[in-house]
This record gives structure tokens, sequence and C-alpha cells, in this order.
């Protein structure tokens, strides 16, 4: 077991200097850095000497093996924007976007297994058909639609719910922000969370109803039946647990792409996270957030990759054996 | 067994968090009579320090907190702020009487050590504001509250950008090792771009870069305060569609700028409204005249744009009141000049070339292009108000004289580091906006109409590169000239020869200001897009 970990971490090792290469090139076409950093006025000796300071002129493969010693030493620079560190201003925004993606993941697990079990069970009944018309919009319609839909309903219609920001916030222990203790925060993260969630709330939902199928039609789910043994038993106890190894993989991985995909959530609402960080970064050529977030995001996918895994041998025993055997 | 165990630990864990809530509960109260003025902007306040980046919303909001020895009144009119009085002994000596008792927020005295020690910084390598005041400029301490300025060539204009040089207190300066501006290279976190200390109606409490800021209302200001807030929050929040819903919800009291399609919704509904006016930014379009061969055209082996028969033909085949109906819905006021008619009394004199598409297609025959020509042109899609949309009229509007346009519509970022010098002035045609920063007409002589060489010495946004050496004496001769009215007559002869006899550019107009506000705030909207909170008032 310690070998196969060991043996993921040296793999995400490469997976994270890939990364960090590919979005070093990727800058390069970007824009110029220099250009948002000053005024239109600021005369060409002075931007030739600021890009001169930056370390902007030297050649690529320099710059970039720069960029990768100090991304190893966890050192990311100063920010062009903001003017300070890059580490600091992330930091800042990570509890956000990760309450965020934590309040997303709970509402798409609670509202989309009870919603696959139910229409895999009663598949013809009316409401199994109005929950997979809603999860036809869910998967259609783009995030930043429904956000602002949500928005108007809510916000300006109906005057509920704050339409932007993340209300106040608590600190606890040195760096941790949270919005879930206030009245004004737990308000500010509804929307933002449906929004998140609607997607991944309808990909469980389908997920959960195939799977659930699936092993309904298995001989031993007949077996069971045979041994004279509760409808609410075979579903719950034998059929549900069954399908659920897939259900993990799949909000596993989706965790990462959950926090990698609140960017367009983020700044629909206006939410102080990593993802709006990233966004105003693009805008004003701001390398070295880019770069830090764009590494951090690959960080998250391999921990959560090897987390999923781990996970897959606790709940299924067979694997267990094909790990330690390899 | 376990359970229990469970049960307990999670009890234990709320009480924890319910503590943590209880203690920091208290600090989020405020009281109940406090007026806060919520303000939310598409872009973020890059850094607390005025002078680290030379751009007008930075300056303007961080404005409120430092000023300067001047400032510009609600008609823009300079007024005494940190100086009371000041003369010139002779052109190239300035004195400056300073404002007795005041204090910075922090408690320092305001002296002449303060304002020879901002003379310093606004120098010192990162600041990007350097212009304010004249690299060879003299700053001179006669004593704690006269300083003089010693110039080496005249300038009437000296103060006209003082409203945003901030005096910065030296001995806080020093203490916090601020002394230099905010340097772009610096390994550690300069302390001014997140603490400010100056003299002004508001103290900075908080900046949480892109997040949030707060500023309170300085109880010791040493003007009387035409405003009634006690607190401003200012929130970045770049979607459009978010700051309109923020401000019909009524969570925001004034935001900037509210997009042309939404106008009409923020007036229907009944608490809030559109502020519009006339800004001073004239947006323009200009073409490459300094190359032998334009860059990105069908002509070879020379340059349409060098013939002003070419120029005036283009000039003639764009219907600008069509732009300002169609694709502006009204909100932009046509312009003959580079310059906003409130910068120059003279400016009413002259009247756009008329628009005349078969004056135009008979100017090309003349020119050489009977059948017209290709050519590139740029523009920036999220810069000015709907940028891309008036390039696209301008695209409709060439093809009917026969010139075929092939837009290249770029991010701001991208735009500006190819047409710039940086990306080597890479651009036949283009669309530019400009804010004359000292708010009159040299500023335009001097970067957009000045020549330059190749690497951007003299013009350096004169992207297509005119030049008439004519223009250029007649602007440096106006810069000399201590009297308004002579000074606005030598520039009429500028104007004249640069943008009627030569058609170095097309001007086509002054955007709209269009500020959301609630009704139960009352702002004061200045020409140049400044916001002032101490001249908010709330109901």
């Amino acid at each position: 077991m310690i070998a196969f970990i060991i043996r993921r971490l040296f793999a995400s090792i490469g997976v994270l200097i890939a990364v960090g290469l590919i979005a070093f090139v990727l800058f390069r076409y970007i824009g110029d850095p220099v250009n948002q950093m000053v005024g239109i006025e600021t005369p060409e000796s002075e931007r030739v000497a600021l890009r001169q300071q930056l370390g902007l002129n030297d050649p690529a493969p320099v710059q970039a093996l720069r960029f990768l010693a100090n991304a190893a030493r966890l050192d990311f620079g100063i920010s062009y924007q903001f003017k300070q560190p890059v580490s600091e201003l992330i930091g800042a925004r990570m509890p956000a976007t990760l309450e965020l993606a934590f309040v997303a993941s709970i509402m798409s697990l609670v509202a989309g297994i009870p919603m696959g079990v139910y229409t895999a069970l009663h598949r013809r009944s009316a409401l199994a058909k109005l929950f997979e018309a809603l999860s036809l919009v869910g998967i259609s319609l783009p995030t930043f639609l429904i956000g602002i839909l949500l928005i108007y309903l809510f916000a300006v219609t109906l005057g509920w719910l704050p339409s932007f920001g993340r209300g106040d916030v608590v600190h606890i222990g040195s760096w941790w922000t949270t919005g879930l203790l206030t009245k004004s925060g737990l308000k500010s993260i509804i929307m933002p969370a449906i929004t998140l969630a609607l997607f991944q709330m309808t990909l469980i939902m389908r997920l959960v109803r195939a799977e659930m199928l699936e092993v309904l039609r298995a001989d031993y789910i007949r077996f069971a039946r045979a041994r004279g043994l509760s409808e609410r038993k075979v579903h719950f106890r034998h059929a549900l647990k069954n399908t659920l190894v897939p259900v993990i993989t799949v909000v596993g991985l989706q965790l990462g792409s959950i926090v990698a995909f609140s960017i367009i959530t983020e700044t629909v609402f206006s939410w102080p996270g990593m993802g709006q960080l990233f966004l105003q970064s693009v805008q004003n050529v701001d390398i070295p957030i880019m770069a830090a977030y764009l590494l951090f995001i690959a960080f998250l996918f391999v921990i959560i990759n090897l987390v999923v895994d781990l996970l897959y041998a606790a709940v299924d025993p067979r694997l267990r054996v094909a790990i330690h055997g390899a | 067994m376990q359970i229990e165990l469970t049960k307990k630990a999670r009890m234990l864990a709320l009480a924890t968090l319910g503590a943590a809530a209880m203690i920091t509960g208290p600090f989020l109260a405020t009281d109940a009579n406090a007026k806060t003025l919520r303000f939310a902007f598409q872009g973020e306040l890059k850094a607390a320090d005025p002078y680290a980046i030379n751009e007008s919303f930075s300056l303007s909001v961080n404005g409120s907190v430092y000023e300067g020895l001047i400032r510009r009144g609600q008609d823009m009119k300079i007024e005494p702020c940190l100086a009371t009085s000041w003369e010139t002994l002779d052109p190239l000596h300035w004195r400056f009487h300073l404002r007795k008792g005041v204090k910075f927020h922090e408690g320092q005295d305001f002296t002449a050590d303060d304002v020879v020690f901002s003379a310093d910084r606004v120098h010192s390598a990162g600041s990007d504001i350097k212009n304010r005041v004249p690299l060879d400029a003299k700053v001179v301490k006669v004593d704690d509250y006269t300083v003089d300025f010693i110039l080496k060539t005249p300038n009437p204009l000296l103060l006209n950008e003082w409203e945003t040089w901030g005096i910065f207190s030296k001995k806080w300066s020093e203490e916090h090792g601020a002394t230099e501006a905010t340097a772009m290279n610096a390994t550690t976190p300069p302390y001014a771009a997140l603490h400010a200390n100056g003299t002004g109606p508001f103290m900075l409490v908080s900046h949480e870069p892109g997040v949030k800021t707060v500023w309170k209302k300085n109880p010791n200001w040493w003007d009387k305060p035409k405003h009634n807030i006690d607190e401003v929050v200012f929130t970045p929040i770049p979607s459009n569609a978010t700051r309109v819903a923020a401000l019909l919800s009524g969570e925001i009291d004034w935001m900037d700028p509210v997009p042309l399609p939404d106008q009409a919704r923020v007036n229907a509904n009944p608490g809030t409204e559109v502020l519009a006016g006339p800004e001073i930014r004239t947006i323009f379009l200009g073409f490459d005249q300094i190359r032998p061969e334009l860059g990105h055209s069908n002509v070879k082996g020379k340059n349409p744009f060098k013939d002003v028969r070419v120029r005036k033909a283009f000039y003639q085949a764009i219907d600008e009141e069509a732009i300002k109906t169609k694709v502006m819905r009204g909100l932009a006021t046509p312009t003959a000049l580079l310059i906003a008619p409130s910068l120059y009394s003279e400016s009413k004199d002259f009247k756009r070339i008329p628009f005349d598409p078969e004056a135009s297609k008979k100017l090309l025959a003349e020119a050489g292009y009977p059948e017209g020509f290709e050519v590139q042109m740029n523009c920036p899609n999220d810069r000015y108000v709907n940028d891309e949309a008036i390039c696209q009229a301008v695209v409709g509007m060439l093809a009917r004289i026969g010139v075929k346009i092939d837009l290249l519509s770029e991010p701001k970022s991208k735009f500006f580091a190819r047409i710039t010098a940086a990306g080597g002035y890479d651009s036949s045609f283009y669309l530019l906006g400009w804010t004359p920063s000292t708010l009159e007409s040299y500023n335009v002589f001097q970067y957009i109409i000045g020549c330059r060489d190749e690497k951007g010495n003299g013009g350096g946004n004169n992207v297509g590169g005119y030049c008439n050496p004519k223009v250029d004496q007649l602007a440096k001769e106006a810069l000399q000239e201590p009297d308004q009215e002579k000074r606005d007559d030598i520039f009429k002869q500028a104007w004249q020869l640069s943008l009627f006899d030569d058609v170095a550019y097309i001007p086509l107009h002054q955007q709209a200001l269009a500020w959301g506000v609630s009704k139960k705030t009352h702002v004061v909207q200045r020409p140049d897009n400044y916001y002032i909170f101490a001249w908010v008032n709330m109901d």
C-alpha cells in the first residue's frame, strides 16, 4: 500500500511539472503584463526598465527554469496587480472557494442520490418524470445563465437573498474564514451553491439511476427477493450499496472540477474566491497568480485522484488485492 | 458507544464554533445611525498607494485618503487644498504657502518636509506618476509652511495634475519602510499597498485586494465636510448583470458603469436611476502614417495613408451621427477635436468635416484608389463603451466607399501590447480613446499628435506616427505662454493644422458616463469620472 502511494506521488510530481511548463508556455500568449501595471502615459523607457526588472527579457528557457525552481520552494512571488505575495492572496481566497465547493457537493449528494434512487425505483411515476426533466435543464443550461436567473428571481424580484459577495465572515484560527456562522453568510452561500451544485446533482442523479437499474437486474437482487427480504432492505442494503462505488469515484473526481469550475459561479456572484482572483488575473495578465492557481488546481486533482483510489480500495475488497499484488 | 462519542464530538465542535461566532459577533455589528455608502465598480482597486499606478480609478478613490496641494472643485476649477496660496516669483520659481494645523490620520503634523519628501517619493523607482513633478525640478523647503519649486523650463501647467499627487507623511513612511513607491520587483510586500495615512476626508480601515475595501470618515479633517456618510464599503463586481442586479435590489447605493442595454431598466426601477453625463475621454480613429508600406494591407510598395486625400476620404465616409444614435444609443457627444468641449474654450468654433460618401469616393479616386483597397483595423473589445460595436459600424461605413476592412478586435491586454511602443506600433488603422490627464490641450499634443521616433520617444501614444513639425512648434509655444487666452489661440491654430488641414486623426465622440445610483444617494458627477466620497450625501 505504501509503495503504491509513493509511486503515485512520484507520478504526481511529473504531472505538476508538466502543468507548470504548459502554463508557462500559455502565458507568453496572453499579452504584456507591463501594460496592465502602468498607466497609458508611462514612457517606453520606463516600461523597458520594468520588463528588465521582472526578468521578462530573459530567454524563455531561463524564465521557465526560474519559475519552476521558485514554485518548488512554494515561492510564487508578488502579484503584479496587487503587489502582495501570491501565496497570501490565494490563501485568503481559498476558504471561500473550498466552503462553496463543500456546500455545493453536500447539496448535490443530498439531493442527487435520493432523486436517483427514486427515479430508478418508480420509473413511471410523474415525480420521476419531473426529476428527469429537471435534470435535463441542469445539464443543458450554462452555469452563468442559471446564476443570473436565480439572482433576478431571488435578489431583484423577491429580495430574499443577496446577489453578490459572501456576507459577514468569522475568522477561525489564523487564516481560515467562514461565512457559515453568520446569517448574512448563510444567505449569501445559498444561490452560488445551488448554481454550482445543479450540474453535479444532475450528474449524480443520472448516475445513481443508471447504476441502480443495472444492479436491480442482477442475480443477487433476485435471490435476495427470493429469500423474502423486505423491498426496503433489498433496495437500500443490497442495491444502493453496490451502486455507490462508481458514484464515489465520480463525486470525488467532480470535487476537483467543482473547485476548478467555480470560476464562473464566483464571477457571476462576485464570490471572493480563488476563481474570481484567477479571472481578475487573466484580465490583468498577472502571471504569478495564474501560475500559482493552475499549479494548485493540478495539485488538487492529483490529491483527489489518490484519495479516490484509496477509498475505492476501502469500499471494494477486490481492488485491495489488485493494489497489493501490483 | 461509538455513536454517542461522535455525537458528543459533534456537539463540542458546534459549541466551539458558536463561541467563536459570539466572540467575533459584536465586532460585526455597526451603529444603527451610521450611514454606510456601498459602492461597486467593474474593476478592482489595485493598491492603496496612489503612486503605484497612473489609472483614474485608483487615483480617484485613493484621493479620498491622500490630498494634494491643490484639488479641483465640482466645476473642475483648481482650488487650494494643502496649499492655501501660491505665486510665481518668476516663470521658473514657484512658491507655495502650506495650510497650517493639518494633521495626518495617524496624528503626524503636515509640514513642508512632507511635501519635499513626497516629491522625492513620486520620483522613486516604483512610482508610475513620476510626471507629476518635472524630473529636473528642485523642491526646496523655505520654512515649515513654505515650499519653493525651482524649474528648468517654464511650465504654466505645473499644478494641473496635482490633485492626484497625494502628500505622504515623511515620518510615517520612514517608520514603515514606505519611502519608495511600491516597487514592482519587491520581494517583500510593500507596506503602503495595504495601509494608508493621508490628510483627506476618509481614512482607510481595511483593504482586501480584489475583494473589499473599507474607509471611515476622518473626524479631524481640516475642511468642513460636505458629505454626511460615516463609512464607505467598496466591492468590485466585474459581472455587468450582477452589478445591475445588486443596484436594483438595493444592496449597493452607487455603481459604475451601467451597461447601455440595462439603462432603461435601471431608470424604470422606482428606487434607482442612471446619472449620465459627458465624459472627457475622446474616442478616435488613427492611421499609420510613418511606414513606407502598410503592415496589414493589400497595397504594396506604398502607404496610402500618407496621402491626406485618403485620410479625408475615410473621415467623410464615417457617419458619426449614426454611430451616436445606433451604436451609442444617444449617449455620446460627437466631436471635431481630440479634446472635450469642457476642457477647451474655443472648441465651439470647430465643426466636424461633413459626412459625405460621394466626396469620399471622389477623393479616393483622385488619390489613385477608385476601387478602394483592403486594410486591417485594430480594435479593443473591453476598454471603451461599445468599442467593438463602433469598429463594426466603421467597417460597414467604409465598405460603402469600397474600402474592405479586416477587423481584429482583441481584449485590451493584447490590443495595447500590439499597438503601443512595446509591440512596435504594429497597426495600420485603429481605434483608441484618450483622456488628457492635465485636463487641457497640451497633453494631447504631447502624447497623441506630437512627432515620435520608432522607439516611441516624443509622442509616445501617437501610434500612427503622424508628424508635422509646425504643429509641434505651436504646441511648444503654447506651453510657454502663461496667458490662458493667448494659449488657447495658439492651440486653435494647432488644432486647425493637425485635424483639418492634415486630417491626422478622425475624432469620433466623447462617450457618456453612466453611473447607477439609488435615489437616496446624492453624488456629484465630475466629467473626469472621479468618484469623490466627500461629496456624497445619503437620506
